[in-house]
């Protein structure tokens, strides 16, 4: 049987990603774990989190998981979830800029005073809800997943990649920031699939049978 | 192309049942969240709002096992308010699958709860409701009072500068209900809402009068919400979540579809 790790390091409830796994992989055992063996063991990791980045960074040192979240992110399928992509770059603006796990290159930076370019209306900030993602490339994670499709959001700080090879999905919020990043075996998304409806359900469900 | 204004359906619930009936064609239990919870979801809502309502301390348990079932099987963000006074309460609710908390009188009772809930669990899931009335006399400059006990109970706080506050304790969001319109079916108050929403830089959740799809776009139009919030005229199938949404597309707002 097939098993998908999701890493629990405190960071936010993870039973509504483990849910939504289940329901859409029910032939894999779901693991909700902190535990370095099962993690290194697991077929797929599925690395989530929720509030700031300072927490996130010291609670992954606290389980001693650091490393174990970068090697996992080497070889195996890896989903990041909203603050899962953030610490996977190198360096976060987030309380007075902390150093994330460097596994891929970019920063993440606040939304700051935002204004619609059009309508020269604030944008409020965090930003929540449902916006539209725009795939760019054929990544096989947006299989069945129509062009532009709404998902949910809701984040202060944004992806500002490296390389922009690596976007693979792109969303406007009075400008375009990458709103999901992929490298080989890697795909983090900014927004929640588990609480987007059909289209998170549909992305889960291409990552249970991802094969990079 | 950008982010849509949602439409929120909300449910009140007394000790782990729906009340005031949701009529629903083909639905079999009109008291089950589970069941209700899944046809908005179907019907496109962009969110879920439970409110327990129900007295006694002794059956808050209830709401938690509401929450777990409905988050097993609904698949899009859902607040719970009602009796949530403490960081532990919070933490249940959250655990149990609610992605934000809203809070209303604790706040009030002690405002640096706020801050403690926002920075123990992230702003993204504090959700602080704002029950206010309007306390100026016609000719007058507007002005709006903070009221608790279902509007029965001033408290002499004025309305725009809580709201700002609650913003710098790291509110996410601010759900907004206007007190003399609650229940009225005349529409939102929109010179209250859009001065809550041009007063802070977090999104705002319009609640309280809803009577005609007209009153949600002009939630957004003219009040300048972010989110409209109604329970009536979703529960007693006047219109369906979609039909309202198409109707606020129609009238130029962004909505999912």
């Amino acid at each position: 049987m097939s098993t998908i790790a999701i890493i629990d390091y405190g960071m936010g409830n993870l039973r509504s990603v483990a849910k939504a796994l289940e329901q859409v992989a029910p032939q894999a055992q779901v693991l909700v774990t902190q535990q370095r063996d099962d993690i290194l063991r697991a077929d797929r990791v599925v690395f989530p989190g929720q509030g700031s980045i300072r927490d996130c960074m010291r609670e992954l040192a606290h389980w001693n998981l650091t490393e174990v979240v970068r090697e996992a992110a080497l070889n195996k399928p890896f989903l990041g979830l909203c603050l899962g992509p953030q610490a996977l770059l190198a360096f976060s603006e987030e309380n007075g800029g902390v150093e994330c796990l460097n596994v891929l290159p970019g920063r993440v930076v606040w939304f700051g005073e935002l204004c619609d370019p059009q309508t020269g209306e604030r944008l409020k900030v965090p930003h929540m809800g449902w916006n539209q993602v725009h795939q760019i490339g054929n990544h096989p994670l947006w299989q069945g997943i129509s062009q532009d499709s709404r998902f949910y959001f809701v984040h202060s700080y944004y992806l500002q990649s490296a390389e922009p090879s690596l976007v693979v999905g792109e969303t406007w919020y009075g400008f375009n920031f990458a709103s999901a990043i992929a490298r080989d075996n890697i795909f983090a998304v900014q927004f929640h699939p588990e609480k987007s409806a059909q289209a998170g359900l549909r992305l889960l469900a291409n990552f249970a049978d991802w094969n990079p | 192309m950008g982010l849509a204004k949602r439409i929120i359906p909300c449910l009140d619930v007394d000790r782990g049942r729906v009340v005031k009936g949701v009529k629903f064609v083909e639905i079999r239990d009109a008291g089950d969240p589970v069941e209700i919870a899944r046809r908005y979801d179907q019907q496109g809502a962009d969110e879920i709002t439970f409110l327990d309502i129900t007295a006694s301390s002794d059956d808050r348990e209830t709401m938690v096992h509401v929450v777990e079932q409905v988050a097993s099987q609904v698949f899009i963000p859902l607040t719970v308010g009602g009796g949530i006074r403490t960081l532990d309460d919070v933490r249940r609710m959250l655990n149990a699958g609610a992605d934000k908390v809203s809070i209303n009188t604790a706040a009030i009772a002690r405002p640096e709860f706020v801050r403690e809930a926002a920075e123990r669990f992230g702003n993204q899931c504090i959700v602080v409701a704002i029950d206010a009335k309007a306390v100026h006399q016609d000719g007058e400059t507007p002005r709006w009072e903070i009221f608790t006990h279902g509007g029965r109970k001033p408290t002499g706080i004025d309305a725009v500068a809580w709201a700002r506050r609650m913003n710098a304790y790291g509110a996410g969001e601010i759900l907004l209900t206007s007190m003399d319109r609650d229940g009225t079916k005349r529409g939102f108050n929109l010179e209250l809402t859009r001065a809550i929403s041009e007063a802070v830089s977090i999104p705002v959740i319009a609640s309280g009068g809803v009577g005609t799809l007209d009153h949600l776009a002009e939630g957004i139009l003219l009040g300048k919400a972010d989110a409209v919030l109604a329970a009536s005229i979703f529960h007693f199938a006047e219109y369906t979540i979609e039909q309202a949404k198409r109707h606020m597309q129609a009238r130029g707002i962004e909505v999912r579809l």
